[in-house]
Order: C-alpha cells, then structure tokens, then sequence
C-alpha cells in the first residue's frame, strides 16, 4: 500500500528560502554557542583524560596469563586456546614439568606461551575454552609497539599483565 | 622609471597576498574545521599548537611530502596546467582590492585601476577554466561529471554576479572600487546608509535595490566559489570528490586552497561594494577625499577594519556551509536562471527608475 506523504504548503515568504536560513542558522549557531561557552562537554580528550575506571566489567581487552594463590602458573599446556584461537595468534610451545618440581603432579607446563597483538581478535574464546582458567581478558585495550617483534606478548609479559588470581579452581592444591 | 612606484607595489604585493592573503587561506581552512567541529558537538584540530592554530602548517607539510602521483591514463599538460589555473586567478583579482586606505601617503591598493570589478570578473572567470581542464583531462567519469557540472554552474552565475553590482555601479557612478569605498566612507555603506548624504529619502530608498543586489551577489558567490549549498561540483556524496578526484598532494592541495583564495576574495569583494570595505561605521576616521592626508594610525586602523569584515564575512560563508543542505541540480539552474538572472534584469530597471526620481 503505498503511503501518501502530505508535504506541508509552504507560504509565499517561506517559499523565498531566506527565512530557512535564519531558522537553520539559530540551530547550528546554537550549537556553536552552547559548545564554545562549555555548556555540552561531548568529546574526551583522550591520551590526557581516561574512561578506564568506567569500563564495564565484560570488557574484553588484551587476553593474558595468571598465577595461582602459590605462585603456580595455571597454564598447563593442554594447547585448547590455540587450537580455538580464531586468527591464530597464540602459539604454545609445552614441556614437561620435571619430576623433582613440586609441582611434578601437573605434568605439564609452556616452555613458551606467545600471543600476536597483531593477530589477536579479542574474541575471548581463549578465556572461555580454558579448563583450568588460566586465561583472562584483561582490560588493558592500548597495546602498542614501534615493530612487529614488540607487539607479541611472551610469557613474561603476559604473566605480568595477568597477575595473581585466587580460589578459583583447586585441582593441583596440596590440600585436596 | 619611478623607482619608488615600484618597490612600492612590490611591498604591497608581498605583504598583501604573501604575507596576508595566503596565511589567510590557511587559517580559514582551519576555522572552517573549528567552526564546522563546533556546530556538530564536536572539538576540530586542537593538537597542533595553541588551539591547534599551527594545523596549516602540519597540512601544508603533509601535503608536501606527500606522493604526487599522475595517473597514467591522464592528459599530462592539462593535468599539470589546472591546479595552477585554480590558484593563480584567485590570488590575481587581490590586485584592485582597497585593503586600507592609506599608508605614509601611499593608496593602499596593489593596482589602482578605474576598472576595479570588471577586472575582478574577467580574472575570476578563468577559475573555471581550471575545473574544466581538471575535469576533462583527468579521464574518469567522476571528474568529467564535477567539472561539467562546475563549468555550466560557474556560467550560469556569473551572469547574476556580474548583473547584481550594475546597480551599485549606476548608484555610484564610478568604476574605481577604491573611490566606492571613499564615497561609502563619508556618505554611508551601501547597506547600511545611516551617516552623510545617505541619512535622507533618497539614500533609503536606493537601498532597497541594494539589499536585492547584496543577496544575489551574496548567493552567487557561493555557487561562484562552489561551496555548500551549492557545491555540486565536488558533492562528495555522488561524485567522489568531482574535478579534483584524480588529484593528490600538493596539486589537490592547489584547489583546496584556490577554493578557499576564492572565498576570501569574493568576500573582499562584497565587504568593499556593500559593506564600506576599510571604512568605519557612521564616518569615524574618515579621511576628507580619496587624496586627503590622514595619520598613519588612521591607515592602520583602517586596514584593521577591513581585515575584521573580512573575516567576518568568511566566518559567514562557513555558518552557512554547515547550516545548509545542497541544492539539487535541476533546483541551481532553475534559481540561477529563472529567478535570479530575472530579479537582477528588473534590479537595473528598478534602480534606474529610482534614479530619474530623485535625481
């Protein structure tokens, strides 16, 4: 069914074009005023002023690494997250935990543990395939480097991003 | 040989259009991005030095080192030509511009030539030989459809410009743009006659015609210097970017600013018919005759004020580039031909009539 749209008839003085000026010009001059005098503050001035404390708690910025409560690294190696890496960014290289570790009962831990910033898609399918939730989405989200060599996080890095997360799953606890 | 004419002109030649002129296109495209910034809610260029005033010279580097690249399948002469026949006429016509009164007795005009807005005119209608080159020697559809579309725009309005000023000129009697502004100094602004032999019957009634020459010259200076509402020549939406499409670096950067020299001179043009070009309102500092002997802090304040109208004037041009939607095609030349080439016809015979009357 079509629609008959009523176009409004317009007066001889409207007609002139002149009038819409003045009509648009108050709209756009008032605009004009209202941010030069600083009544709408609309635009953040980034690298000097920050959102960060207003990120909400899903934010999915730069994927990294976590310790366990006894300084163990989590990670062991089972390669899920590169298998599911969408662009390929995490590569694994596994070794074997040596038997005089106390931590020997793990078997397993990443000799290297690279992520691409390059490549890395921030999809948070890492964090999510991980068994042992050794894997977070951090909410660093301003990753740069001069050269390609720079934006591949190691395992160091990505250790030192992460941190330390506690209680969360207690498999390898002495205790259990 | 008067040597002293000489250095004379060569001084005001490079301070006016070296030294003014051209930092003043440059700044203009900056306010343009302020302005613009503004009444979209947003900030602009604020990086580059103190309110990002030094934006000019960031892009004027830019567009320096940036690559020229020649597409091959162009005309090479005539692609090489046109970005210098887009600049060149602009900064041309400053030569008949009244800029100041005078100056330690020196008129303060490059040229001073009895003939001031014909020469105007002719020089700035060889801006369009610029677009048109550009747009046919650039060998794409997207330049070919700009520079046509410029080519018959620019024709069809300068016809309505060139008629928009007779009456002024009948009204005035004289051709010298700076003895216009000298009358319009002591006798009141064409618009705005509120001061001398302008503050009578006659004065007001002459106005009227002018009020109608203003706003055609205005709006023909628009389609003239193919800026918003009527910038179908580059109309970004449709043809890319029209004529300049093929264009990169420091020749695209040739147009860019031959727009924007356009856009000062018309605007010169227009403060120096209808607006009292140096003069100050109701006849403050106005020297006695064009040739009178005023204080050179007179001059100073004179070509004071009429860098402030200018200025004005382009702040005005940009308001309105943002505030307006383009024309359609078929709209320009319907308001082109039909209404303003008429209205301009009947403004001569209106202001001749006028002028039998109060003779």
């Amino acid at each position: 069914m079509a629609i008959i749209v009523q176009r409004p008839k317009l007066k001889w003085w409207e007609q002139l074009y002149i009038p819409a000026l003045f009509i648009g010009m108050r709209v756009t001059l008032g605009h004009l005023v209202s941010i030069l005098s600083r009544k709408t503050k609309v635009t953040m001035q980034y690298p000097e002023e920050k959102w960060d404390e207003h990120l909400p708690e899903h934010y999915r910025g730069a994927p990294a690494l976590v310790t366990d409560e006894h300084d163990r690294e989590r990670c062991v190696a089972c390669q899920l997250c590169e298998f599911i890496c969408p662009p390929r960014a995490i590569t694994i290289k596994p070794e074997e935990i040596p038997g005089d570790d106390k931590w020997a009962k793990v078997e397993k831990r990443p000799r290297t543990f690279d992520i691409d910033m390059i490549r890395c898609i921030y999809c948070g399918l890492c964090e999510e395939v991980c068994p042992e939730q050794a894997i977070f989405l951090r909410k660093d989200y301003a990753i740069t480097g001069t050269s390609r060599a720079e934006m591949v996080h190691d395992k160091e890095k990505l250790y030192q991003i992460g941190g330390v997360r506690v209680g969360l799953v207690n498999k390898w606890n002495e205790l259990k | 040989m008067d040597w002293h004419i000489i250095i004379a002109a060569v001084i005001k030649i490079v301070v006016f259009v070296f030294l003014v002129t051209l930092p003043m296109v440059a700044m203009s495209v900056w306010a343009e991005r302020r302005v613009s910034a503004a009444i979209q809610d947003r900030v602009g260029p604020n990086r580059v030095g103190p309110f990002g005033l030094l934006q000019a010279v960031a892009d004027g580097i830019k567009f320096l080192l940036k690559e020229d690249f020649t597409p091959n399948h162009v005309n090479k002469f005539y692609f090489w030509l046109a970005p210098a026949l887009t600049m060149v006429p602009a900064l041309l016509t400053c030569a008949v511009l009244p800029f100041g009164s005078q100056l330690f007795g020196e008129k303060m005009v490059i040229a001073d030539l009895d003939v001031g807005p014909l020469f105007v005119f002719s020089i700035a209608s060889l801006t369009v030989y610029g677009i048109v080159l550009a747009g046919w020697s650039s060998n794409s559809k997207y330049s070919f459809l700009g520079g046509v579309r410029s080519t018959s725009q620019m024709i069809s309005y300068e016809i309505s410009l060139g008629l928009s000023i007779v009456p002024l000129i009948m009204i005035y009697g004289e051709l010298n743009l700076g003895r216009i502004v000298q009358e319009q100094a002591i006798n009141g602004w064409a618009l705005l006659p509120l001061w001398g032999e302008g503050l009578s019957l006659k004065g007001f009634i002459l106005a009227i015609p002018i009020f109608i020459s203003f706003i055609i010259f205005t709006t023909s200076m628009f389609a003239e210097t193919n800026r918003l509402p009527f910038d179908l020549p580059e109309c970004e939406t449709e043809l890319v970017a029209g004529y300049h499409t093929e264009y990169s670096s420091m020749k695209f950067a040739l147009f860019f600013l031959g727009e924007y020299a356009a856009m000062i001179i018309g605007s010169g043009l227009a403060v120096t018919l209808f607006l009292g070009g140096w003069s100050l309102p109701f006849g403050w500092l106005a020297p006695s005759g064009i040739d009178a002997e005023i204080p050179w802090w007179h001059g100073l304040i004179h070509i004071g004020t009429y860098f402030a109208k200018v200025i004005g004037f382009i702040l005005f041009f940009i308001v309105v580039r943002w505030t307006l939607p383009r024309f359609r095609y078929d709209q320009l030349m319907r308001l082109g031909w039909v209404f303003f080439f008429e209205i301009a016809l009947f403004n001569v015979v209106l202001t001749a009539i006028l002028l039998a009357i109060f003779k």
